[in-house]
């Protein structure tokens, strides 16, 4: 064979294993989301929606869990989700080319991937064992703690964006930082930063690692922030590894329920980051 | 836009999920998982019966131990009994909840639930990786009339810490000597061979698609998914089949009476239609309780579940307290103070219904 | 208008000292970044101190994990936590380069992000999703399918056939490897396409000008170029192996022993954490969970520490995906 058949040859051969690697992945999100289609689809209805976690062998739904997954959520961002923000904004403007930044951005990178599990283990000796029993706010604050270096690090990406000609305009007129950062860069940076939030929730929502320690579960309905809460995930968990049928079509269909918001709000944030136009990641 | 109108949303939106905090105290529980599915339907009828919630959280015995001993619930839940010493120390009245066993389930081609008998003995042996093949000369003895093909034997055990563990492995220290030395008894122990699997789920899985597997689970569990499971040569050398019977068996024959603090380990119990893995929950209360109110309304709800939840665990395949453990139990709690359930209370007076 | 007020003297004074508040609310939220890492950091460190105090270094050393006797060693949860890692990192990445040559060089523009989408949702769904699909629906496929040929086709080889043998019990270090590897492609092929894209045109067109094929362009030129890029994309996605706990708790078996197959069960530090931690009973177990909890920072941090610095070189926007 010639050589330059060979090279085509390996060219070709390389390309199209290119091509089946990304047909591979493309196959097992396909397999998961095919799963959790056929297993969990039969078991919605109105009623996972609107009753309590049940008893074995009893009919009952899942809007105990799906009020605490929301509420934790909730509540986790409001909490990560501004200090994030101001954190991110002292990284993109204040302190943009300080050595302290540099090392916050490291520190913050490290939390970004630090696993979640270990997050859940700091909440359980920060918070479970001062307070002396599992609540649905340590729950909340675990969930902050994940959420506060994701938006962190899209609030400083989303600023640093900003046209420097915007600033300087608004610092012209004699606006302190704080009035510039707050009336222009904001508004210019908003949908970013709304797409950070969002991907912050969709990373904690499905979270379970740093709930078994903190907020646990709960049978029955519970608003109370000092009490344990039931919570999706956790409720998967449990119900998945039961031998009760009912038990293990509601983990089924919370399953599908929680990967269908979580993709939606994924999906969703990217959409509004194309809107951005070509400023804009992706 | 002032982009804190975001931030007061969000705020508005946290005061709206703690609006509800105000809201009718729940009794609280913490312990053992293994009871947790009757608790919760015991909870789920007693709360639309009487309007109070139990919120009982299953977080293993340990937890349960740990939890109620921070006095950060009313009552624990334990598999595994804590002994008179311990309770004195701290302060705690035990007693026996619900009863429950543990059945050998297996996957071995050629043969049914049922057919295969097996002892204390020749089940540590396995687990302790001495026998590796199902027609081994000790499982042949047992059955001479099974059809063993020499597949290695797969053994599965429970990998979390668990109730199941506990009363598996305290049946195999009583079984065998070399199992009690090298291994011990514990929610969690250190197996020299086979694989672990999380949960009852997980080890019922892995039995049913590993040939030549031999698992254990918890009776309810086995029965509710339909597995072969092994018949068991008990302490009186009988056989016996795991069914309801056969674990009130071993409770019955149970030496209450004279253990103090009702501390019984059901396993290996000699009656004979006793089920060798037979264990209680237990529920751990204070005696002189911080929340003598809390305790009482805790108690309310034992009592209804003596009186009124017979048929409810029977359905979930766990067994009832006798009727004469029950009568001492009421009279145990009378030395909780504050309580006035034991004292109104005659045992057949229904007051729920 | 608020911004022309701003500029009128009498405001001057209120100004400055919104400015300061604002200034210094943002700083204290970066501090509060340094603090939360410390403070894991020294929380872990306390709750470790007593068994790390009773065991000293034998903790690391030793494989034993015994609650009945109180004797707890992390070896075993610390062997099965880099193997499976790198395991899964051997599957990830052939498979990740060639999703990121896929995405930057082939797929014509109508594909690319829909394509290119779907991979990164890979990474939105929730790990306790992916343990019970390895569970219900992988575990099984492997057994009855993919082990026993490994068994009988690789077990019966010198050398590496120690790797392969035993009997196929679906679950086990392979079986956690593999969910582990779907679970980082979308982290490396991400960070592989960014840099892959951060590659000038200019070398690239030099390439093709002296007639190299697409392949060799990729492989001589984008490769090379980009090398401390793909490292630092590799050791992120093994940052997120080393921590991923409940999709492994599900498939590993959960077995305190190193066995030498890879067929077998074994065990991962967050794997015993999310196992063992509610139900143990004594100081010294929590402890030594605890302490198998610092161990794991420890090495994630180094790990993701230096795929940080790796990646510091580049343009640091091109991989805020990750």
């Amino acid at each position: 064979m010639s050589r330059r058949a060979l090279r085509s040859l390996t060219n070709a051969g390389a390309l199209a294993l290119s091509g089946l690697a990304t047909a591979i992945g493309l196959f097992f999100l396909g397999a998961i989301l095919w799963t959790l289609v056929k297993n969990g689809v039969g078991g919605m209805s109105a009623q996972v929606f609107s009753a309590m976690t049940p008893p074995p062998g009893s009919s009952g739904g899942l809007l105990n869990a799906i009020y605490g997954s929301v509420a934790m959520t909730v509540i986790g961002i409001a909490i990560g989700g501004p200090v994030g923000m101001l954190a991110g904004t002292y990284l993109a403007e204040y302190g943009r080319h300080s050595r302290l930044s540099t090392v916050i951005r490291f520190v913050n990178d490290v939390l970004l991937s630090a696993p979640s599990i270990i997050i859940g283990l700091f909440v359980y000796q920060l918070l479970v064992v001062r307070m002396g029993h599992f609540s649905a706010i340590a729950g909340a604050v675990a969930l902050a703690i994940i959420a506060m270096p994701v938006t962190v690090r899209t609030t400083e990406d989303m600023l640093l964006l900003v046209p420097q000609g915007m600033k300087d305009a608004s610092t012209a007129m004699g606006a302190y930082p704080w009035r510039t950062i707050l009336s222009v860069i904001y508004p210019a940076a908003r949908s970013g930063v709304v797409t950070g939030l969002l991907l912050a929730v969709a990373r904690i929502s499905g979270e379970t690692a740093p709930l078994l320690f903190t907020a646990l579960n709960n049978q029955f309905w519970s608003s109370n922030l000092g009490a344990p809460m039931a919570n999706l995930p956790v409720v998967i968990f449990q119900f998945a590894l039961s031998p009760y049928p009912n038990w293990q079509q509601l983990a089924w269909s919370g399953a599908l329920l929680i990967t269908a918001s979580i993709l939606v709000l994924s999906i969703a944030a990217r959409i509004i980051v194309s809107s951005l136009g070509p400023g804009g990641r992706r | 836009m002032n982009p804190f109108n975001a931030k007061r949303a969000l705020l508005a939106l946290t005061g709206v999920v703690a609006l509800g905090a105000a809201q009718a105290a729940d009794i609280s529980g913490a312990g053992a998982t293994f009871p947790y599915p009757i608790y919760s339907k015991w909870a789920d009828a007693y709360k639309q019966q009487t309007g109070v919630g139990l919120n009982y959280q299953s977080i293993g015995s340990g937890g349960g131990i740990k939890q109620i001993k921070a006095k950060t619930v009313t009552f624990g839940a334990s598999d595994m009994p804590l002994k008179p010493e311990e309770l004195k120390e701290s302060g705690l009245v035990q007693f026996p909840m619900i009863i429950g066993g543990v059945v050998p389930v297996l996957n071995v081609k050629g043969v049914a639930a049922g057919q295969l008998v097996l002892d204390g003995p020749t089940i540590a042996a396995i687990y302790m990786g001495e026998i590796t093949k199902w027609d081994d000369a000790r499982i042949k003895k047992l059955n001479p009339k099974v059809m063993l093909p020499p597949t290695t034997i797969a053994p599965v055990y429970r990998s979390d810490g668990s109730g199941t563990n506990f009363l598996f492995s305290d049946y195999l220290s009583k079984s065998s000597a070399k199992f009690k030395s090298s291994i011990g008894a514990s929610t969690s122990v250190q197996w020299p061979v086979g694989i672990g699997a999380k949960g009852n789920e997980g080890v019922a899985n892995m039995t049913r698609q590993t040939d030549g597997a031999i698992g254990y689970v918890e009776y309810a569990f086995a029965k509710q998914t339909n597995m072969a499971y092994a018949d068991l040569i008990n302490k009186a050398g009988k056989t016996v089949v795991p069914k309801a019977e056969s674990f009130q068996g071993a409770a019955a024959s149970a030496d209450w009476a004279h253990a103090e603090g009702y501390y019984l380990i059901l396993t290996d119990q000699s009656g004979a239609a006793s089920w060798p893995i037979t264990g209680a929950s237990f529920i751990l209360l204070y005696a002189n309780p911080p929340d003598a109110g809390a305790t009482n309304e805790a108690l309310k709800f034992f009592d209804w579940a003596y009186k009124n939840g017979g048929k409810m665990a029977t359905d979930l395949d766990y067994v009832p307290l006798p009727e004469g453990l029950i009568k001492q139990v009421r009279a145990t709690w009378k030395q909780i103070k504050g309580e006035t359930v034991a004292q109104r209370s005659a045992p057949g007076s229904a007051h729920g219904g | 208008m608020s911004t022309v007020a701003a500029i009128e003297p009498r405001h001057v004074s209120g100004q400055r000292l919104r400015e300061r508040l604002f200034r210094s609310s943002t700083l204290a939220a970066a501090l509060l970044v340094l603090l939360l890492l410390g403070g894991v950091a020294l929380s872990l460190l306390l709750g470790a101190w007593p068994a790390l105090k009773h065991f000293k270094l034998g903790f690391l050393t030793r494989e034993v994990w015994n609650p009945v006797t109180d004797q707890y060693g992390a070896l075993a949860p610390v062997y099965g936590t880099l193997v499976t890692s790198a395991l899964a990192l051997l599957l990830a990445i052939p498979v990740s380069f060639g999703i990121a040559i896929f995405l930057t060089e082939l797929a014509p523009a109508w594909l690319k992000r829909p394509v290119g989408v779907a991979i990164e949702l890979l990474a939105a769904v929730p790990s306790i999703i992916y343990g019970i699909w390895g569970l219900f629906v992988l575990a099984p496929v492997l057994q009855q399918h993919v082990q026993p040929w490994l068994i009988n086709g690789l077990g019966p080889l010198p050398l590496i056939g120690k790797l392969f043998q035993g009997p196929p019990f679906g679950i086990g270090v392979l079986t956690a490897s593999f969910v582990l590897a779907i679970m980082v492609i979308p982290f490396i092929s991400a960070v592989m396409r960014d840099v892959f894209e951060t590659v000038p045109d200019v070398l690239k067109e030099s390439g093709y000008g002296l007639g190299a094929t697409t392949w060799e362009v990729i492989w001589q030129v984008v490769v090379p170029y980009a090398r401390t890029g793909i490292i630092g994309g590799i050791m992120l996605g093994l940052g997120r192996a080393l921590g991923e706990t409940m999709a492994v708790t599900f498939v590993i078996g959960n077995a305190h022993r190193i066995g030498s197959s890879l067929l077998a069960p074994g065990t991962t530090i967050s794997a015993s954490i999310a196992n063992e931690f509610a139900e143990a009973v004594g100081d010294l177990y929590t402890s030594s969970l605890i302490a198998l909890g610092a161990l794991l920072f420890l090495i994630t941090f180094t790990v993701i520490a230096a795929a940080r610095l790796l990646l510091l070189r580049l343009d640091r926007r091109a991989l805020s995906s990750v």
